[in-house]
């Protein structure tokens, strides 16, 4: 009966093997329940259809790309990597969504009351919702392709664009996490998690080519993050990008991303586990 | 060896004006292998009480052990040793019991083989081996209620904190629960218990800690706490209320002291020191005068009356307990 009981005294610190594997855990925990919800079907199945539709078909012939007007494919193929980047940033949605929830329904409480990592809630929730925003990428990669967009830059690019998609999805999980575990509660942190997020994704080069915008918009779009992230997207898809002003953002998309990657899970990571340490229900 | 020591606890929510004092300067000494029941009224601090010491809040001052570890500087290590079943069923909706247990075995850091194993003998021992592998929306509350307890068993902790763990259980849940609690204590096991029900911390706990706003105000053993408001009693309910004048003479001769009358119940009380003896005298003058009577009986005081003596409020009168509690700690 009681060969499962601890005898040795227990270490104070956790090594980074039980890190890793206790996130897998609560990883699998989030997937296997998560998948049960119609809420994350929908979020993963229909939505990123949708968008590509919407965006393709709607948008499509109303937005002129400057110095392509003539060429009918040229928006499908210039828009794709904002949609693309809007989804990856979407993915604060679900981390704030379901750590709130996991905080109100005093599971945060428990986690915390039992002897696994302090970071293995959180990085739990990342991998998981990484892995799910793996397949809203495939799901939408292909919609695209059908709705006439074109991967013009090889395999190489390809990978590439895939793999700079996926890390800003991860560096968005960060702040995710961070906003859920501040409000505590899956309603308010369903919107306090994407309001904000629409005026920055829609003051940047994802839908619309920013030389088109106003004079004084132009530079706070074209330094806005989320268009590093779309410009390299571009870039490495080859798909026409553009920009008004010759700065270090418009000539090096993919740099300047990678640095906004670093910067954004440095400065969230810590706060989200500040936070998880300090969490209480109710 | 104490399995749990508190000196000097205190734990204050928000600042200024909201300032709430949960926790006031609590001390508390669990020796091993015993069970202590933590009593109070709705926000009396037992949640807050029992969250500083299974190292969930960090306390404002104080200090406190558990197993001999720090909970402040040695979270990890407590953490490793306690079960711990907070006053809300704390699962996951989306997954099924067995997938619950397991998660929380392996977080345990049972390889995955133990943790099935560990899961399917706890679904089980607490009457959920059919429900097991439905997912814990389809579950009732009391249902919940069980499974959050079995996650606390999982590695047959040392040290258990339970937070009212029989609120929302049907009766005979409520007496297997009270089982499995003996059960472990047999196996020398060491639980904290806050309960509302003063019947449950009677039957269960060693010794009882009775807080209010904070504060320790009585620590005992039931019949320790009991004695504190007095011995026994003669209750007697006359069958016509023409009788009680006669009733009272015969009772407060017999006591020497002095009756308490209800006139709405018919109900006469009088302390007695005699026992069983002075009963069956008290019947025998009754009976003599004529006066006919539905009940009588020799009562001891019960936990109830220690509660309402300590408090002056009933251990179920709940929201108003906690907001006068609140407003007087906010004043
Ligand atoms: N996180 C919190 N923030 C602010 N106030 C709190 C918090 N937690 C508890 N309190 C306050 O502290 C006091 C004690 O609460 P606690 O939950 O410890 O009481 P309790 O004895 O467990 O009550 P109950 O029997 O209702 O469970 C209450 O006045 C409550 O309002
Ligand atoms: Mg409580």
């Amino acid at each position: 009966m009681n060969s499962i009981q601890r005898t040795a005294t227990p270490p104070n610190r956790v090594g980074l093997s039980q890190a890793v594997g206790d996130a897998m855990t609560i990883a699998w925990r989030n997937i296997r329940g998560g998948w049960r919800v119609p809420d994350n079907q929908i979020y993963m199945f229909i939505q990123p259809i949708m968008f590509v539709l919407l965006f393709a078909y709607v948008f499509g012939g109303a937005i002129p790309i400057p110095g392509m007007e003539d060429d009918p494919t040229a928006y499908k193929r210039y828009l794709m990597a904002g949609i693309f980047a809007q989804t990856m940033a979407f993915a604060v949605a679900p981390a704030s969504v379901g750590l709130a929830d996991d905080m109100q329904k005093g599971l945060i409480d428990r986690f915390r009351s039992l002897p696994m990592a302090r970071s293995g809630v959180i990085a739990g929730r990342v991998i998981a919702d990484l892995a799910n925003q793996v397949i809203v990428l495939a799901i939408m990669i292909v919609c695209g392709l059908l709705v006439g967009w074109e991967i013009e830059n090889g395999v190489l690019g390809f990978f590439g664009a895939v793999g700079l998609l996926l890390l800003f999805a991860f560096a968005m999980l960060w702040v995710g996490a961070f906003i859920g575990l501040s409000v505590g509660n899956p309603q308010v942190a369903a919107s306090a998690g994407l309001i904000w997020l629409f005026p920055v994704v829609f003051l940047s080069n994802a839908f619309i080519p920013t030389p088109t915008l106003p004079g004084w918009l132009q530079p706070i779009a074209e330094w806005n993050p989320v268009s590093a992230f779309v410009a390299a997207t571009r870039e490495l898809f080859g798909n026409p990008s553009m920009f008004a002003a010759d700065t270090f953002a418009s000539n090096h998309p993919v740099l300047l991303s990678l640095i906004w990657v670093v910067v954004i899970v440095g400065i969230f990571a810590p706060l989200a586990v500040r936070k998880y340490k300090a969490a209480a229900t109710k | 060896m104490n399995a749990i020591s508190a000196e000097g606890l205190v734990k204050t929510f928000g600042t200024g004006d909201k300032a709430v004092k949960a926790v006031g300067g609590v001390d508390l000494t669990v020796p091993e292998g015993t069970v202590v029941g933590l009593l109070g009224p709705n926000g009396a601090g037992k949640t807050t009480a029992v969250r500083m010491l299974t190292t969930l809040l960090q306390p404002d001052a104080g200090r406190a052990l558990v197993a001999g570890h720090d909970v402040v500087r040695e979270p990890q290590a407590v953490r490793s040793l306690i079960g711990l079943s907070g006053q809300y069923a704390a699962v996951d909706e989306t997954l099924t019991g067995r997938e619950n247990l397991w998660l929380f075995g392996r977080l345990y850091q049972l390889s995955s083989k133990q943790a099935k194993k560990r899961a399917d003998e706890l679904l089980e021992q607490f009457s959920l081996a059919d429900a097991g592998d439905r997912t814990l929306k389809t579950y009732s509350g009391g249902m919940r209620r069980r499974l959050d307890l079995a996650s606390s068993l999982i590695v047959h902790p040392e040290i258990l904190f339970l937070d009212e763990p029989t609120t929302g259980l049907d009766p005979a849940s409520r007496l297997d629960l009270w089982d499995v609690i003996r059960e472990r204590v047999a196996e020398g096991a060491t639980i904290l218990l806050t309960t509302q029900y003063l019947e449950e911390a009677d039957a269960l706990a060693d010794n009882i800690v009775v807080i209010d706003h904070g504060q320790v105000i009585a620590e005992g053993t039931a019949d320790q706490l009991k004695a504190q408001i007095g011995g026994e009693r003669i209750e007697v309910v006359v069958h016509d209320s023409e009788h009680a004048d006669s009733a009272e003479q015969i009772l407060n001769l017999s006591s020497g002291g002095q009756c308490d009358r209800d006139t709405h119940t018919r109900k006469l009380t009088v302390p007695t020191h005699t026992g069983s003896k002075g009963l069956i005298q008290v019947i025998r003058d009754l009976d003599e005068a004529g006066v006919t009577i539905d009940d009588i009986a020799l009562r001891r005081p019960t936990l109830d009356d220690v509660f309402v003596k300590l408090t002056g409020r009933h251990a179920e009168s709940e929201t108003e307990a906690a907001d006068t509690a609140a407003g007087r700690a906010a004043s």
